[in-house]
């Protein structure tokens, strides 16, 4: 039914890219994973958040003294009176751009933006709460969109931000102007790029447990170690005294790294009420106020030879940020680098604005920034061929990355299969041959990183640690600080380390979602824990493997010239195999030998010398055929082919399962995921009205995976999984062009928009005709 | 309102609760029985996690009065293993990766094990139709397709006695 090939493969593997199950699978097909959702703590009260009505409103008065009359209401927080109105922010390095205080002292800036916090003994009674809390407000002009937002005259909704603009980001190589000169074309457009919601199946929750000086929280989140230490930071409390525990977690895709209502709000109940507290958001609450992918303007401006050659590319993107910084910082600057991808430019030039408005803050989501960059990018550069009359794929092949190119300044590619995904694209389509008249194949192609090189959050430790000990009887404990979402870095990081040390995947126990036990690691963002986590737990996993074959040499009196190695749990020479130990036997005794210590391994990983943004970059191409109702505009996805470089793939079924669940994501940005706003007030905030991809909509999805060798990755492996939420919405856009030649400027795309766009062609061509008489 | 009495039949074990009628099944599988299995993701019954078979058909438990259960047989995700081993679906889901961060999936294996045991031999598009009620945002659900269809075909049947 799916499709999977493999190009290229490599096969001296033992345990890598071979069929491991998920090493949380059984917990996870008997219910038996227990999610922060199901934590129930003895003693425990139940908050809820009461949420701002307005988008803009000064905080006068907060009365809750009739709240607290309710039987079974235990207690109420507010910004002024019980924290300590620390401004915080994801990038702790840049103090103007901590801006948000979860329970707000003054002011109000987005309608759900959280009030106050009431704890009571049910659930049910703290809602009822909510109701008997009186807030005085000051109400305030607002503003919703980022082109208001910059006017002179526009409401001012951060102190000393001018015209609202809350970063702008440029990013430039070459001799723009004269690489544009070269250009025997130029084309430009503007594009309107969605915001989408996260929408994990798990909503924003959290338990928090203040006892003695020391806070416990259950958190559903994608890094501990963040939590930690922006909860410390805001509680002024030391790192140590805060333990987030998250050890299942029902979904991130980018929204699930900050700090949120209910982890805020629980922890700050907790404090005062010295009893655990536990917050859940309602699907409406997740909706309106935890955030969302960032919607953007897009201009574009690009010149290219006659030949199709790339000469230069310009960009100026005004983004709607919502009411604070977040994770919108980074998403404004990856954006504009990977709207040059995967092109070599002689020329580039990007100038992002990111501009507050009074509506719901957004931030990371999955491809961050990256598919709004290929939105644009893609659909015009299939534009430019049909305007100059060229093959669409072998323009993109002449121009592309190639192993070796140095992206201006920025980064250079050590790996790159892209070559290849064109020629199993054009093989797609050749095989498909002549379509129904109402299908059109459209395609997109993209280059994503595998982890940040920025380090905005001022962390004093590696990017990625790992500890791994080995016990009497053979079995591993591996503790890694990286977050497992349902990505499945802990089968990930389970697969380095069997394979290194040469055992089997039932003798690892990986730990994480724990900062008290693991060690600290950034965490599930940007496609970096393969790549980071990865190489600490192959380094940590050599030493330990290093100490069990010095044992070796020793214990079975082997010629110090000889290589050894352990596979399939049998410790022998490598040029030799029948000669060795078995793997059990040497741990018991290399123990013994060191006094009983357990052996223990230690790796960390820093990004060093790689250039600006990532140390590894991976490539693929979407191919959708789609096909269209002319009468009411509706988009069904037949069929589709990713062609992918993940450089050497190591978690066989991850693999799969990622890339089929970027396209269903991608694919939902592109013609489903709506998020309509009126008066900073979101219009559909329930999964009735907030249309996703269901099994119905899923087409099939082949894959063919392109095995290249990334020399900075463990085992030669880089990012999947991210990267393909880029390119499919401009692939759906690609093949609406080519069944009516109609440019899709918006997403997502929209049945009217494209029942509007057959209607001005129409009217169009008969003023040509017209004309012509 | 007034709490009553209530007795559940869950995997097989009698529950007496003594609840206020207006609860929910899910509130009380979850929340009074303490089986966590079953999860919820919405408040409009659009989601499917809640997921659980009454008299063998699958239910949104979100969807039904705790009382309106009575007398019924439910089964949640935590009855389907039987003497410690895993039912065929629930083995066809580690073996084909059908799930990822895991919170659809009690709601999205009911709804497989309701449909299985109505449609011994369904096509792909039948089987997309009968999980379209469960949303799954990670997965893009096509494994899940394959899972089931596995199961159908008896890939994972195995004496459980």
């Amino acid at each position: 039914m799916n499709k999977y090939t493999v190009i290229n493969p490599h096969s001296e593997f033992k345990v890598i890219n071979t069929h491991v199950h998920n090493v949380d699978g059984v917990a996870k097909v008997t219910g038996r994973a227990t999610y922060t959702f199901d934590v129930k703590l003895p003693n425990m009260l139940y908050g809820k958040i009461l949420r701002s009505p307005h988008p803009h409103a000064k905080i006068l008065k907060i009365d809750y003294s009739r709240a607290l009359e309710l039987p079974g209401v235990v207690g109420v927080v507010t910004g002024k009176e019980d924290t300590l109105g620390i401004k915080q922010g994801i990038w702790r390095r840049y103090k103007d751009l901590c801006d948000e205080q979860i329970l707000p002292v003054d002011k109000v800036r987005y309608i759900g933006e959280p009030v106050a916090a009431v704890a009571a003994i049910t659930e049910e009674i703290a809602e009822k709460a909510l109701d008997y809390i009186d807030v005085d407000y000051e109400v305030l002009p607002a503003v919703f969109e980022p082109m208001d937002a910059i006017k002179k005259d526009a409401p001012e909704i951060h102190e000393g931000f001018e015209r609202n603009i809350n970063i702008t980001r440029h990013i430039e190589w070459g001799d723009v102007e004269a690489a544009f000169e070269e250009a025997d074309y130029i084309r430009e457009d503007w594009f309107k790029c969605g915001g989408q919601a996260h929408m994990c199946m798990e909503t924003r929750v959290a338990v928090s447990s203040y006892t003695d000086g020391k806070l416990t929280i259950y958190h559903s989140n994608q890094s501990p170690y963040y939590l930690q230490a922006l909860m410390a930071g805001v509680l002024d409390m030391r790192e140590g005294d805060v333990r987030v525990i998250s050890t299942y977690t029902g979904g991130g895709f980018g929204g699930k790294f900050e700090l949120d209502g209910a982890i805020f709000c629980s922890a700050v109940l907790s404090r005062k009420l010295h009893k655990p507290v536990k917050i859940v958001y309602t699907r409406e609450e997740d909706f309106i106020a935890s955030k969302r992918r960032t919607p953007m303007l897009y201009y574009v401006r690009t010149g290219v030879k006659k030949d199709g050659t790339f000469c230069a590319r310009e960009a100026k993107v005004f983004t709607n940020g919502g009411a604070y910084t977040g994770m919108g910082a980074t998403a404004i600057y990856l954006t504009g680098f990977f709207h040059s991808f995967p092109y070599r430019w002689k020329g580039y030039r990007y100038d992002g604005y990111r501009v507050y408005t009074n509506t719901l803050p957004s931030t990371s989501m999955r491809g961050f920034g990256a598919p709004q960059a290929m939105f644009t990018s893609e659909q015009q550069i299939e534009w430019i061929a049909a305007d100059l009359g060229l093959d669409p794929i072998e323009m993109r092949r002449k121009n592309s990355h190639y192993e070796g190119y140095e992206v201006p300044g920025q980064a250079t590619i050590a790996s790159c299969g892209i070559d290849q995904c064109y020629d199993e694209i054009q093989k797609w389509i050749k095989d498909k041959g002549k379509l129904p008249a109402n299908r059109a194949i459209g395609i997109s192609a993209c280059g994503f990183m595998t982890g940040g090189i920025f380090n905005w959050f001022d962390t004093p430790y590696s990017f990625s640690s790992a500890v791994v000990t080995i016990n009497y009887d053979g079995t591993v404990e591996l503790r890694v600080g990286c977050q497992e979402l349902g990505q499945g870095s802990n089968t990930t990081m389970a697969i380095i380390a069997a394979e290194t040390l040469g055992v089997k995947i039932e003798d690892i126990k990986v730990y994480s979602g724990d900062t008290d036990q693991c060690p600290a690691d950034l965490g599930a963002w940007g496609s970096r824990q393969t790549l980071m986590t990865g190489n600490a737990v192959k380094m940590a996993c050599e030493d330990a493997k290093k100490q069990l074959l010095e044992f070796a040499y020793a214990e079975m009196g082997i010629n110090i010239v000889y290589d050894l190695d352990i596979k399939d749990r049998w410790a022998h020479i490598v040029a030799r195999p029948e000669r060795g130990m078995k793997y059990e036997d040497l741990v018991k005794k290399a123990l013994r030998a060191k006094d009983g210590q357990r052996i223990m391994g230690r790796g960390y990983y820093t990004p060093h010398r790689k250039g600006m943004i990532s140390p590894a970059y991976s490539y693929m191409l979407q191919g959708v055929e789609v096909e269209i109702d002319e009468e009411t505009g509706k988009i069904k996805l037949i069929d589709s082919l990713t062609a992918h470089d993940c450089g050497q793939p190591i978690n066989h079924l991850g693999l799969i399962g990622q890339l089929e669940g970027a396209f269903s994501m991608a694919a939902g940005y592109g013609y489903l995921e709506y998020m309509p706003f009126e008066d900073g007030k979101l219009m559909n905030p329930n999964l009735v009205d907030y249309k996703m991809i269901r099994a119905t909509e899923m087409p099939p999805t082949a894959v063919a995976e392109i095995d290249t060798y990334e020399p900075e990755g463990p085992y030669g492996a880089k990012e999947a999984g991210e990267g393909l939420t880029n390119p499919t919405a401009a692939a759906i856009g690609n093949a609406i062009f080519h069944r009516f030649g109609i440019q899709m400027k918006e997403n997502p795309i929209k049945p009217e928009m494209i029942l509007k766009a057959l209607k001005e062609k129409k009217e169009k061509e008969q003023e040509k005709k017209k004309g012509k008489k | 309102m007034e709490k009553q009495l209530l007795r559940l039949t869950v995997n097989g074990q009698e529950y007496e609760l003594y609840i206020n009628p207006k609860t929910l099944l899910v509130e009380a599988i979850r929340d009074h029985i303490g089986l966590t299995g079953t999860k919820r993701g919405c408040d409009t019954v659009s989601c499917g996690a809640c997921t659980v078979m009454i008299d063998g058909a699958s239910v949104k438990s979100c969807s039904v009065l705790a009382m309106q259960a009575e007398g019924t047989k439910i089964t949640t995700v935590e009855g389907l293993e039987k003497n410690g081993k895993l039912a065929p679906i629930q083995k066809a889901f580690i073996d084909h990766g059908a799930f990822q961060c895991g919170f659809c999936t009690s709601g999205m294996i009911m709804t497989a094990q309701a449909f299985l045991d109505e449609n011994k031999n369904p096509t792909d598009w039948e089987i997309r139709e009968g999980i379209e009620g469960n949303i799954c945002r990670c997965t893009g659900y096509n494994s899940i397709v394959r899972a089931i269809d596995a199961t159908a075909k008896g890939k994972y049947e195995e004496d459980r006695s």
